[in-house]
C-alpha cells in the first residue's frame, strides 16, 4: 500500500541523514521525498512518499517517531480524504509550428503555464496531484518530451468538516 | 564564572555524578586530557578505544548508571564504532566523548579526520557534533537524559578542538526539555487491565522477561507479580537474573540453547506475558511456531518493540517497573485469586525431569563443569561477564543467577572481546566484587590488551579460558550443519596463555585435568592480582539443547 507520510522535524543540520539512514538501514523505501522549513523556522516539514504492508508501515511510523528530531508524525493512506497533495513538474516539451496549437491546448486544458519559451521548446510548469501529472505527461509525450523534472509531493491536512 | 570548554565539559561530567571515565588520549583531546589532570574524576587508561566503550559498558549494566568514555578524533572515535554498536543493540547507556578536529577543518581530510557523527549515526541512540561552546552545557544535559530515559542507549558527543579551547560562561541547565522526545514512562491503564483480565483467565501462562526487567530495576515487582499469580518465568539471555535463577518458578533460558521447559512451556502455552523483551530471532526461531496457541502481552518502554516480529494481542508502552507496579496494586486491591495452577506447573515439571542438564564427565575437562565451579565455589556471589560463542552459552546455562546487574554478556550484537573489558569496567565501580569473565580462547584475544590495564589499575578481574583450541560455536555449527568441514574455525597456534599473563605481570594458572578445576579456582579467588585461568577443556563438546536457526524452538537437539 503507498502512504504519504508528514513528518514534522526540528531544522537541525543531519536531520535528513538520519531519516534517509532509517529508511535504508531497515530497507524501507523512499518514493518521493520534500523538505523545508515551516513557518516556524525552528521546524521543518518533510513529506515522504513510501509503500509497504501494515507491518512495514507501522514499522515505519513507529521507528521516525522513535528519532530524537522527529517532533510529529502523521501518516495518510492513498485515497485518504483527509489531506490534500499535490507535486510540481516541469516539463520541456518541442515545439515545431505544426504542433505548438496542440501544446498551447493542452496546457490550457490543465491550467498549466509557460514559464520558458525558447525557439524549439516550452518550458512548462504544472501542479496537481500524481494523476494529473502524469495525465499531461501521457497527452504531451507524443510531442516529444525532452526532459521532466518532479518535485517530491507536497500535503496538507483538510480542516476538519463541519457535520 | 568564564570556563575554558574543556573544564566546562569537565563540570558536566561532576554535574551527572560521573565517578569513572574510561578513555584514551590523543591530539584532538590533549586540552580535555590537560584539564582532567588535576581533576577529581577518575580516569581509567584502556589499552584500545574499543575496550573504553566495553568498560564503560560494563560499569552501566553493573551499576544502572550511565557509562562515560572519552576518546581522540579519527582513528580513536572509530575503534569505538563496534562497543557502541555493541551497547546500542543491549540499550545500555552510555555517552561517549570524541574529540574532533578544528572546526575550520572538518571536511577536509584533515589529520585524524573521521565524520564520526556520520558513522555511528545508525548506532546511536542520538548524537551531537558541538558546534558553539555556549550549547555544550545544554548538549551534555540532554545526552545524559537521553542515554538514561526511555529505551536507554549510547549517546555520542563529537567535540571539535577549537571548540573545546573557547571560553564561556558555564552553566548547568537544571530541566532538560526536548519537545521531540518525551517517551511514555506509565502504562495506559485500560490495557493493564485488559492484560490482568488475561492473567486471571489463562490456565497456561508464561512470563517471557528481558532485558528491560533489568534496566527498569523492575526485578523486586516481576518477582512479586509472579509469585502473586503463580506464573513461571522465562527469562532471555539478556534477562538472565532479572527473575531468581533459583526459584521453583524459574523455567530458565528459552531459544536456541534454551531449555527444553522453557521452550516447551512457551510452545504450549495459552498466554505469554512478554516484559521487556523484544522477541529477537535467537529466543523466536520460526516466527509461525512460537507460542501458536497464545495470546500476548507486551510491556515494553520501545513502541518500535511491540508488533515488530510477533503480533501482539495487547499491547503496554511504558516503563516496565511502572507497568508492573501498576499491576500489582490493581491486583492487590480485588483480592482476586489466580486460577489453580497446578496441573500446568505439573507439566512443567514434567518437562523439567524428562531433560535435564547433565553432561557426561570424561577424562578431559568438560567446559560446562568449569562453570559449575565456579558457580558453586564463588556461591554465586559474583559478576560474570562473558565473551560471545560457546562459552557465553554454558555460562548462561550453568550459571545460576539470583540477582540482576551480576551478568554482563554482549545479547544482540554478539560482540567477542566484550567480556574482558567489561569486566573490567564493572571490576571498577565495585572494587571489592568477585568479577569473573568465562571466555573463549578465541574470543580472549580480541582485547587481550586489557590485561596491562587491569595490572596497572590492580583490578583483580579472574578470567577463565574454556580452551578448546577453536573457535567453538563455529566449529559447532560446522559439525552439525556443514558435514564436518572446519574450515578456518581450529587454532594451530596459541600464545602459552599462562606465561602471557605473568609476561603482563598478572597470575596465569592452568587446569588440564578434571581433578585440578577446583584448587585452580579455589587459588585464583583467594589472590588479590589480576588472573588468567587456562582451563585445557575437551574440543568437540557442543552446546545443547540447539534449536537449529529459523526451526520451531521445540526443535530441540537434546544432549
Amino acid at each position: 500500500m503507498r502512504h504519504t507520510i508528514s513528518v514534522l522535524v526540528d531544522n537541525k543540520p543531519g536531520v535528513l541523514a538520519r531519516i534517509a539512514g532509517l529508511f535504508s538501514g531497515r530497507g524501507f523505501n523512499i518514493e518521493s521525498l520534500s523538505v523545508n522549513e515551516t513557518l516556524d523556522p525552528t521546524m521543518s516539514q518533510m513529506t515522504i512518499v513510501t509503500r509497504g504492508d501494515d507491518r512495514v508501515l507501522e514499522q515505519i511510523n513507529k521507528q521516525l517517531n522513535k528519532l530524537i528530531d522527529v517532533i510529529k508524525v502523521i501518516d495518510y493512506e492513498k485515497g485518504d480524504e483527509n489531506h490534500i497533495e499535490r507535486e510540481l513538474a516541469l516539463i520541456k516539451v518541442a515545439v515545431t509550428d505544426k504542433c505548438r496549437a496542440e501544446v498551447l491546448s493542452i496546457i490550457e486544458i490543465f491550467r498549466c503555464k509557460v514559464i520558458d519559451v525558447g525557439k524549439a521548446h516550452y518550458t512548462v510548469e504544472v501542479t496537481g496531484d500524481e494523476n494529473k501529472l502524469n495525465a499531461i505527461i501521457e497527452l504531451l509525450r507524443p510531442l516529444g518530451i525532452r526532459e521532466i523534472v518532479r518535485s517530491g509531493r507536497v500535503t496538507l491536512q483538510r480542516e476538519a468538516r463541519v457535520p | 564564572m568564564k570556563l575554558k570548554g574543556s573544564q566546562i565539559l569537565l563540570e558536566c561530567l561532576k554535574k551527572e555524578k560521573v565517578k569513572a571515565v574510561f578513555g584514551y588520549p590523543g591530539g584532538s583531546v590533549l586540552d580535555i586530557y590537560h584539564a582532567l589532570f588535576e581533576h577529581s574524576i577518575k580516569h581509567v587508561l584502556v589499552r584500545h578505544e574499543q575496550a573504553a566503550v566495553h568498560a564503560a559498558d560494563g560499569y552501566a549494566r553493573a551499576t544502572g548508571e550511565v557509562g562515560v568514555c572519552l576518546v581522540t578524533s579519527g582513528p580513536g572515535a572509530t575503534n569505538t564504532v563496534t562497543g557502541i554498536a555493541t551497547a546500542y543493540m543491549d540499550s545500555i547507556p552510555l555517552v561517549i566523548l570524541t574529540g574532533q578536529v578544528p572546526t575550520a577543518l572538518i571536511g577536509n581530510d584533515a589529520f585524524q579526520e573521521a565524520d564520526i557523527v556520520g558513522i555511528t549515526r545508525p548506532c546511536t541512540k542520538h548524537n551531537y557534533l558541538v558546534k558553539n561552546i555556549a550549547e555544550l552545557p545544554r548538549v551534555m544535559r540532554e545526552a545524559f537524559y537521553i542515554a538514561r530515559s526511555g529505551r536507554p542507549g549510547p549517546v555520542l558527543i563529537d567535540l571539535p578542538k577549537d571548540i573545546i579551547n573557547q571560553t564561556a560562561e558555564f552553566s548547568y541547565p537544571e530541566e532538560v526539555s526536548i519537545r521531540s522526545y518525551r517517551p511514555t514512562v506509565k502504562g495506559n491503564p485500560r490495557q493493564i487491565q485488559r492484560a490482568l483480565d488475561e492473567f486471571m483467565k489463562a490456565a497456561k501462562p508464561v512470563i517471557y522477561a528481558g532485558g528491560g526487567v533489568v534496566l527498569s530495576n523492575a526485578s523486586a515487582e516481576l518477582h512479586a507479580l509472579a509469585r502473586r499469580l503463580s506464573i513461571p518465568v522465562t527469562t532471555t539471555l539478556m534477562g538472565l537474573g532479572c527473575f531468581p535463577g533459583t526459584d521453583p518458578l524459574c523455567l530458565g533460558m528459552l531459544g536456541m540453547h534454551g531449555t527444553y521447559r522453557a521452550n516447551m512451556a512457551v510452545t504450549h502455552c495459552d498466554l505469554l506475558i512478554a516484559i521487556g523483551a523484544r522477541f529477537d530471532d535467537r529466543v523466536t526461531g520460526d516466527l509461525r511456531s512460537f507460542a501458536p496457541e497464545a495470546k500476548i502481552i507486551h510491556f515494553d518502554i520501545d513502541p518500535t518493540s511491540i508488533s515488530k516480529n510477533i503480533k501482539v494481542d495487547i499491547p503496554v508502552v511504558g516503563d516496565c517497573r511502572e507497568i508492573l507496579k501498576d499491576c500489582l496494586a490493581a491486583i492487590g486491591k480485588k483480592k482476586v485469586a489466580p486460577r489453580d495452577r497446578k496441573s500446568w506447573l505439573g507439566e512443567i515439571a514434567k518437562w523439567k525431569a524428562g531433560h535435564t542438564m547433565a553432561y557426561k564427565q570424561g577424562k578431559a575437562i568438560k567446559p560446562q563443569f568449569v562453570v559449575e565451579k565456579i558457580y558453586e565455589l564463588t556461591r554465586g556471589d559474583c559478576i560474570v561477564s562473558t565473551e560471545v560463542g560457546q562459552n557465553q552459552m554454558w555460562a548462561a546455562q550453568y550459571f545460576q543467577f539470583d540477582r540482576p546487574r551480576r551478568w554482563l554478556t554482549s545479547g544482540g550484537l554478539g560482540t567477542m572481546g566484550y567480556g574482558f573489558p567489561a569486566a573490567l569496567g564493572a571490576q571498577v565501580a565495585f572494587p571489592g566484587a568477585t568479577v569473573v569473565d568465562i571466555a573463549g580462547d578465541g574470543s580472549i584475544q580480541m582485547n587481550i590488551q586489557e590485561l596491562a590495564t587491569v595490572v596497572q589499575y590492580n583490578l583483580p578481574v579472574k578470567i577463565a579460558i574454556l580452551n578448546n583450541r577453536c573457535l567453538g560455536m563455529v566449529r559447532q555449527w560446522q559439525q552439525l550443519f556443514y558435514g564436518k568441514r572446519y574450515s578456518h574455525s581450529t587454532f594451530e597456534h596459541h600464545p602459552d596463555f599462562v606465561k602471557l599473563a605473568e609476561a603482563y605481570g598478572a597470575v596465569g594458572l592452568r587446569a588440564t585435568r578434571p581433578d585440578e578445576v577446583e584448587p585452580v579456582i579455589r587459588k585464583a579467588l583467594a589472590v588479590k592480582k589480576p588472573v588468567i585461568i587456562d582451563f585445557v577443556v575437551e574440543q568437540e563438546e557442543c552446546v545443547y539443547p540447539m534449536v537449529p536457526a529459523g526451526a520451531p524452538i521445540s526443535n530441540m537437539m537434546l544432549l
